[in-house]
């Protein structure tokens, strides 16, 4: 679903991912780790289409297609979705319509008719009694106000109504406590499937309590220094980021 | 003032005023020719005026305006009907003559009159005498000078103590011939404790191109609540010159609104005075310009008294080459101890050709007082752009909801039901994208 390969990002001149190779298939749940400013949020950003990033070398491809020559909008019609780890507060647009513009673009984006507003409330409602939601957020200012649970458990309503087909996660668990995480964590879990592919962004490693991942990454300089299984999320726990460093260890899937 | 102008101002003058409402009324007059003569002397403002330095009004000095003393343009109700605002008393002028057959005043609560001015002046003039003759002393531009000078016509509202007018009236002015000046005097006297909200509506049929100059005086008596809301949606080729004067008792409440849509040129000035302890008054304003236009607010707040109350905000959006001015005055004079005043005004410049001069002006003679004023002048927030983005909206549709939130808080500020849902029409209007996002 989602093959980057030898991916160099710029930000000012100033050089954050160094050469990113990673493939994702549909059905397939990857964990993105890695210490504070290695890059994680870059490339989550990037994959979203960003466009203060530069992309001066290499390729991404999704289903098949280049996914860098795409808009951001573009990219979330084809089924990209981001989950911000700060989501923006929009003053003024109410939540639900956000939630109604997003599916209702997609839609006809795939030539299929925009759900009238009857329809897409009792889309909406199902999705946030999952979420543990109440239904006044959805007349609220998108984020504006939230508690910093509300906002990730909104991030999570989006992608729910959104169905993507890759969903970028990027620091979803932050700043939640344990029943925000529980619950944030079962809605990621509920959109587990086999036709989707998924990508947490995490710097700790106890969201994948919940979720466990397929593959294990962890960032380090701009690169993944290390791919691993699951277990490589608890030695991480264990053992911190220090031991990592680009090309220094010799498990590297990945060499510079 | 130039002299072909001066004299052009004369000859209009000399060949109407025998036809201007009050002509056998000599203190009216004596009234006009002395405005006239103050008019020629001082002419129009120039960008040497420090209240008018960012906007130049040359292009209504050369403009050439006639006037004329009573409307020859037919207007039916049926060309009107998209104007008027439901579920309120109306008053309708065309090209600043009150047309009864287009206006509609129910039963009026006792204790209420609502007049023209015009046939005020013929059917009962001693009772604006005192009134025009203390509101003629030192104008404040050429502009207010002309207007006694050539005064033809506007509404008269009064209020008697206790009068509460339930019903909103609309005083809706629709212009639709070129070339002419049309200077309205609209006068509100609220009463002590009465209570009455009116919409100043300068609207047009068929773009022409013509010069709108109107003053509205109001008097809050003590403990009187008063509305007064103004939109401004004139053709995109008239120049719109306005002020709204208003003189707080003690206790009274003035809430104003200004929203400035249309028109090539549009300067509203609004002077507020709490001249009674206690007075208390919010000032709202929209503006929103879009090619070239030109829209300019000054705002005079003057706690003369203690214990007065003072909220402003103004937000303005400015597109293509459009340009604004805010001047948001406020004095607080010596004795007018324990005032608190709050200003605020936010720009939002869409373009790179827009542009906006802001500029707060607090003067404070008082020791023990709140006063504080901020101003903002930005463009939209990246980051909700690209939010709004990846969830699939276009990036114009992003961008014209996001310039649709800022302005809809003034809109949605609006307490007055019927003006509420029509600004939020225009709004709608004049951004369909957002309007397609929240709909």
């Amino acid at each position: 679903m989602l093959d980057i390969s030898n991916l160099h990002v710029s930000i000012d001149n100033k050089p954050i991912l160094r050469g990113i190779d990673l493939t994702v298939k549909a059905g397939e749940v990857h964990a993105v780790m890695g210490p504070n400013g290695s890059g994680k949020s870059t490339l989550a950003l990037v994959l979203a289409g960003r466009d203060n990033y530069a992309v001066t070398a290499g390729e991404v491809r999704y289903l098949g297609h280049d996914l860098l020559t795409l808009s951001p909008e573009e990219r979330a019609r084809e089924g990209v979705f981001l989950a911000f780890q700060y989501p923006v507060e929009i003053p003024g647009v109410a939540n639900i319509y956000l939630l109604k513009a997003a599916l209702n673009a997609q839609r006809l984006h795939r030539g299929e008719a925009e759900l009238d507003a009857v329809d897409f409330l009792a889309l909406v409602r199902d999705k946030l009694k999952f979420m543990g939601m109440d239904e006044a957020l959805l007349y609220r200012p998108v984020n504006q106000g939230f508690s910093g649970g509300e906002k990730k458990r909104n991030e999570i309503l989006q992608m729910a109504v959104m169905e993507p087909r890759l969903a970028i996660l990027d620091e979803t668990d932050s700043g939640l406590d344990i029943d925000a995480l529980k619950v944030v964590a079962d809605g990621i879990e509920n959109m587990r499937s086999p036709q989707r592919a998924l990508i947490l962004v995490t710097h700790y490693q106890r969201l994948l309590n919940y979720i466990v991942p397929d593959r294990v990454h962890v960032l380090s300089q701009g690169r993944i220094a290390l791919s691993g299984g699951p277990e490589l999320a608890l030695e991480l726990e264990h053992r911190g980021y220090g031991w990592v460093d680009a090309g220094k260890d010799s498990r590297t899937g990945v060499m510079p | 003032m130039n002299m072909a102008v001066s004299n052009l101002y004369l000859n209009e003058f000399s060949r109407v005023k025998t036809a201007l409402p009050g002509q056998r009324l000599p203190w009216l007059t004596n009234m006009r020719e002395e405005a006239l003569a103050s008019f020629r002397t001082t002419g129009f403002p120039t960008l040497r005026d420090e209240d008018w330095k960012y906007t130049s009004v040359a292009r209504i000095e050369q403009g050439h305006f006639s006037l004329r003393a009573a409307t020859t343009q037919p207007v039916t109700a049926r060309q009107i009907e998209t104007l008027v605002l439901p579920d309120m008393q109306l008053l309708v002028f065309v090209d600043g003559h009150h047309i009864p057959t287009l206006s509609r005043i129910d039963a009026l609560p006792a204790g209420v009159t609502v007049a023209s001015i015009a046939d005020l002046l013929e059917r009962e003039p001693e009772t604006l005498q005192s009134l025009l003759t203390r509101q003629s002393r030192g104008y404040s531009s050429g502009f207010a000078a002309l207007n006694v000078a050539c005064m033809a016509d506007g509404a008269y509202i009064h209020l008697a103590e206790g009068a509460v007018l339930e019903t909103s009236i609309h005083l809706l002015f629709v212009a639709c011939t070129d070339n002419l000046a049309s200077h309205c005097r609209n006068q509100l006297i609220a009463g002590a404790n009465s209570r009455a909200c009116i919409v100043e509506h300068h609207a047009m049929l068929g773009a022409a191109s013509y010069f709108t100059n109107v003053v509205t005086s109001i008097a809050a008596g003590s403990s009187a609540r008063i509305e007064h809301h103004k939109l401004q949606q004139e053709s995109p080729k008239a120049f719109h010159i306005a002020a709204v004067n208003a003189d707080l008792n003690e206790g009274s409440h003035f809430l104003s609104s200004s929203f400035a849509l249309g028109g090539a040129l549009s300067r509203t000035d609004i002077n507020v005075t709490l001249s009674g302890e206690g007075a208390e008054c919010s000032l709202d304003g929209l503006y929103m310009g879009d090619g070239r236009q030109h829209m300019d607010h000054h705002t005079c707040i003057d706690h003369s008294k203690p214990r007065g109350t003072s909220r402003e905000l103004y937000k303005g959006v400015l597109a293509g080459a459009s340009r604004a001015v805010f001047n948001g005055k406020v004095i607080v004079h010596p004795d007018a101890q324990h005032s608190d005043a709050f200003q605020t005004n936010h720009n939002l410049l869409l373009s790179e050709q827009a542009e906006v001069d802001t500029k707060p002006q607090l003067e404070i003679w008082a020791d023990d007082v709140k006063c504080s004023h901020g101003a903002t002048v930005g463009q939209l927030d990246d980051n909700q752009v690209f939010y709004l983005r990846s969830r699939g909206v276009d990036d114009s549709a992003a961008r014209a909801l996001l310039t649709h939130a800022f302005a809809a808080e003034m809109v949605d500020r609006v307490g007055l039901a019927s003006l509420r849902s029509r600004l939020d029409r225009l709004l709608r209007e004049r951004l369909p994208q957002s309007s397609e996002v929240l709909s």
